[in-house]
């Protein structure tokens, strides 16, 4: 028997509404990278929870054994102290706080009377090497792109005696060239005996790291095997406990040759006047599906914004919409013409999660229920009943608050709440990052339903196969700029991760 | 993903919640029974109620408008010395200058609401942040209230404009006022029933509702009966009815009322849902200083004067009957009614302990413990 570093044993974790874990089994080698895959809401961060002891020991029954040892933590403390690092998809670092301030939070360094700054910074550049990152320990953490910061919290986490590494979606918001460097710097930790909790959506990823995979399902074990005896599609079956005929359910529709929207020499500034994007030129035709595809920061979502009215700034250019030229200050301009943006982050730009469901799908569309100028609920229930039933929305009553909802009925809101207003162009930001593969179906199938009425739909995606599973046409942004255009046929990923990492210009 | 049985669940959590918000209302009576014991009976004698509802009324006006702000996000620190000026050019106006009393009422309130659009327009399109500007607006307006007052103290107004303060409604009309009370609240729920039935809503069950509405409709025909003992309605506190209910149709059957909620709960996603957050901001801090400037007559009437200190550190009341009642400083959750309340139980102790005779430092140290423990029971009921 190869030694285990950790042995969850009949994992039971009950709240008082529901059964999260379910005599849960979960066992993880030395040295090996072990992915945890599962629907969202399966129980695998209420699994790390209750290993990190951020749910301490007794308000969950079954044991845990670290290196063979029982462990049973009060706290995050104590766990740390164990060795276990959890890191969470949200970074818990302190953006103002330089990075070697970060490093060491919480560490003893940081702890005596005067600190001693000088070693703090000599270990801080040791502590960046270990993670390849070649960068000025005085450096605010602000500054650091996502993927950095990522690498730092691994960084903070190698700082103490790091025996399990749990890393909680840890390239949701990566871009592709980041999450190389990810998947390289855990290969390395590997190869160090360093342990890894991999818990990822992205099944490409899971394939290629991990040595095993465990499969929760409504907080039960499904199934722990070795990797070799595994595929993709296999995983995705166990996970939702039936067959996905197809991942993206692309279907062959008629585009009219009406531009629903038309960008040309398209140039914008943020508020202290650095130039955004610049010099976009395209079309989005009625009933067709334009995917963006590019690096995070390359301008995309700002572009959107900025055409939707949502950046304030300078603008150079003409844009039409539906064929009418269109001066949008803000977004209630953007609104009025038909536009709609459905954000990346839902939680801080889509939803008010302390407002109920039937509320935030009429925030936009209000004035469809109410009858002189009064808000009338029985019409405001019916008009958002309507259309959370069409969203697929799984929730049986309309005055739940958003906040409590899982993801992906979350971004059913935010739809809701846009499609209510019976847009002409739905700009579709990350629509299905952090959202199970089941309600992704759902919604690219929402996504079909909606270009066969005739409404154009930008689709811009950090995930690859999404944009070429979904999109009509696709578009490659880098530096502020599109730098390649591919019809359906011809995109490949090779073709758009040249034109996104600036190869094709600099030829 | 929330599965039919958690959600089932959920439901009654959030019934658990409604009663959490019942626990503001035992709150009260808990502390009713306390004065009474120790008063032998003399708190809830009709005459003391009648002062109580009096003496509540003006925090209560105050409470309205400040639930508005918090709800929206802000905070607003002048309303005891938008109390005090605009008392205070009323009694001016209709002291030295003669003006009738409808005309100095209007005044009033024309001059709250200026001094509120003046403070909502550095909030919402300087972007200052509410704290500091109504901060300002504290010292600002107290300062004009003791330049144009000259330091002294205006009195004897006209007497109808001291009956505002201190008249009541007769009995007749009070009871027909709460006999219709009884029955739209009866009518209301039994269409709310049927409506939510019809929609699949969440149907809270019927003896919950209907014994709701018979609690309420005792406590309400209770009240009328002793208010009308005494020497009927007072005034003062049936302009807080009209107002809280104003208030409570704008807060939930209006557009402003939505983005409202909604600028607080997250203003952001409001910006993008094309919700103008800089006029609706401002619109809030206007109605703070019009409601304000109600609140400042009716401490000019009741006194009969305007002083200098005029609505001093009524702001602090106001915001703790806002907290008590269960608002979030947090933006985005806030119920007129339990604003109205927690200005109840704050009035509620002060009368109770004057009665009591204990010394006036006590109401302080009471009110401030009873405002971190609200918070604190808000607190704890957020995190279960």
């Amino acid at each position: 028997m190869t030694e285990y570093v950790l042995e969850m044993k009949g994992i039971t974790k009950e709240f008082p509404s529901v059964k999260a874990l379910d005599n849960v089994t979960f066992s993880v080698r030395k040295g090996e990278i072990h992915a945890l895959c599962g629907e969202n809401g399966a129980g695998k961060s209420t699994l790390m929870k209750v290993l990190s002891g951020v749910y301490p020991a007794g308000t969950y029954s079954g044991k845990i054994l670290i290196k063979g040892k029982e462990a049973s933590f009060k706290n995050i403390k104590e766990s740390q102290d164990a060795g276990v690092a959890i890191i969470y998809q949200e970074l818990a670092l302190v953006g103002e706080m330089t990075i070697a301030e970060n490093l060491f939070l919480g560490h003893d360094l940081m702890r005596s009377a005067v600190i001693n700054w000088n070693e703090i910074y000599k270990k801080s550049v040791v502590a960046l090497e270990k993670v390849g990152l070649d960068l000025d320990p005085q450096m605010k953490v602000s500054e650091l792109t996502v993927g950095k910061q990522q690498l730092l919290e691994i960084a903070k986490a190698l700082t103490k005696e790091t025996d399990i590494l749990i890393l909680d979606e840890p390239t949701a918001a990566l871009t592709e060239s980041d999450v190389a460097v990810l998947i390289k710097l855990l290969n390395e930790l590997r190869k160090q005996g360093v342990t890894c909790i991999y818990i990822s959506h992205k099944l490409g990823e899971v394939m290629e790291l991990a040595d095993s995979v465990t499969i929760l399902r409504d907080g039960q074990t499904i199934s722990t095997n070795s990797i070799e005896y595994l595929t993709e599609e296999m995983i995705i079956t166990k996970m939702v406990g039936r067959e996905l005929t197809e991942l993206f359910p692309y279907e062959v529709h008629e585009i009219s040759d009406d531009n629903v929207l038309l960008v040309e020499n398209y140039t914008s500034y943020n508020k202290s006047g650095k130039k955004v994007v610049s010099n976009i030129n395209f079309n989005v035709k009625k009933g067709e599906i334009v995917g963006f595809s590019g690096l995070m920061g390359a301008g995309r979502s700002e572009l959107f914004i900025s055409l939707f009215g949502g950046m304030p700034g300078k603008k150079e250019g003409a844009v039409k919409l539906n064929n009418k030229t269109v001066t949008i200050k803000s977004p209630a301009d953007a609104i009025k013409e038909g536009f709609a943006y459905v954000s990346e982050d839902r939680k801080r730009y889509g939803l008010v999660l302390g407002m109920d469901i039937a509320k935030n799908t009429t925030l936009i569309a209000l004035n469809k229920v109410m009858k002189l100028n009064v808000i009338s609920q029985a019409l405001e229930v019916r008009v958002a009943e309507e259309i959370t039933t069409k969203m697929k929305l799984k929730a049986p009553n309309l005055d739940i608050e958003v906040g409590k909802l899982s993801g992906g009925n979350q971004q059913k809101v935010v739809l809701s709440k846009w499609i209510m207003n019976n847009p002409k162009l739905l700009i579709l930001d990350e629509p299905t990052r952090g959202i199970d593969v089941g309600a992704k179906y759902e919604i690219y199938k929402i996504m079909n339903e909606l270009v066969q009425q005739g409404v154009g739909i930008v689709l811009i995606s950090s995930e690859l196969p999404e944009v070429l599973g979904m999109s009509d046409r696709i578009l490659v942004m880098c530096e502020g700029e599109i730098t390649g255009e591919f019809t359906r046929e011809e995109a490949t990923q090779e073709k758009v991760m040249m034109c996104a990492t600036g190869g094709k210009k600099r030829d | 993903m929330i599965n039919e049985q958690t959600i089932k669940k959920e439901s009654k959590l959030s019934f658990k919640f409604d009663l959490q918000s019942y626990t503001l209302i035992l709150a009260l009576i808990f502390i009713a029974i306390i004065f009474t014991f120790f008063t032998g009976g003399e708190f809830l004698s009709s005459r003391n109620i009648s002062n109580l509802f009096t003496q509540m009324s003006i925090i209560a006006v105050l409470a309205v408008g400040m639930t508005l702000v918090i709800v929206a996000g802000h905070i607003d620190l002048s309303v005891g010395s938008i109390v005090g000026v605009t008392g205070g050019i009323a009694a001016m106006l209709q002291v030295w200058q003669g003006w009738s009393t409808p005309v100095v009422v209007l005044a009033a309130i024309i001059i709250g609401g200026l001094i509120g659009l003046w403070q909502g327009w550095w909030v919402a399109y300087r972007a200052v942040p509410a704290f500091i500007v109504t901060l300002g607006g504290m010292l600002i307006f107290r300062g004009v209230l003791i330049g144009l007052s000259d330091g002294q103290t205006i009195s004897s107004l006209n007497p109808s404009f001291k009956q505002i303060g201190n008249s009541y409604l007769p009995f007749i009309p009070g009871y027909i006022i709460a006999a219709i009370a009884v029955i739209l609240m009866i009518t209301f729920t039994v269409n709310s029933r049927r409506k939510r039935k019809e929609m699949g809503l969440l149907l809270l069950p019927s003896v919950i509702d209907y014994g709701k509405v018979t609690v309420y409709s005792v406590v309400l025909v209770v009240i009328t009966y002793m208010l009308n003992r005494y020497l009927g309605i007072p005034i003062p506190f049936l302009i807080v009815v009209v107002i809280a209910l104003v208030f409570m149709f704008i807060t939930t059957k209006t557009a402003f009322g939505r983005r409202i909620y909604a600028i607080g709960g997250n203003p952001e996603a409001a910006a993008l849902s094309g919700i103008n957050i800089k006029r609706n901001t401002l619109y809030v801090f206007v109605s703070m200083g019009a409601l304000a400037g109600v609140a400042g007559v009716l401490l000019t009437a009741r006194l009969n004067a305007a002083t200098v200190s005029a609505g001093n550190s009524y702001e602090l009341d106001a915001i703790a009957a806002c907290v008590i009642g269960g608002t979030s400083l947090m933006g985005g959750k806030g119920k007129i009614f339990g604003a109205i309340i927690g200005a109840l139980i704050m009035a509620s102790i002060d009368n109770g302990m004057s009665m009591m005779n204990i010394g006036a430092y006590w109401q302080y140290i009471v009110k401030g413990l009873i405002l971190i423990l609200a918070v604190w029971v808000d607190i704890i009921s957020k995190n279960k």
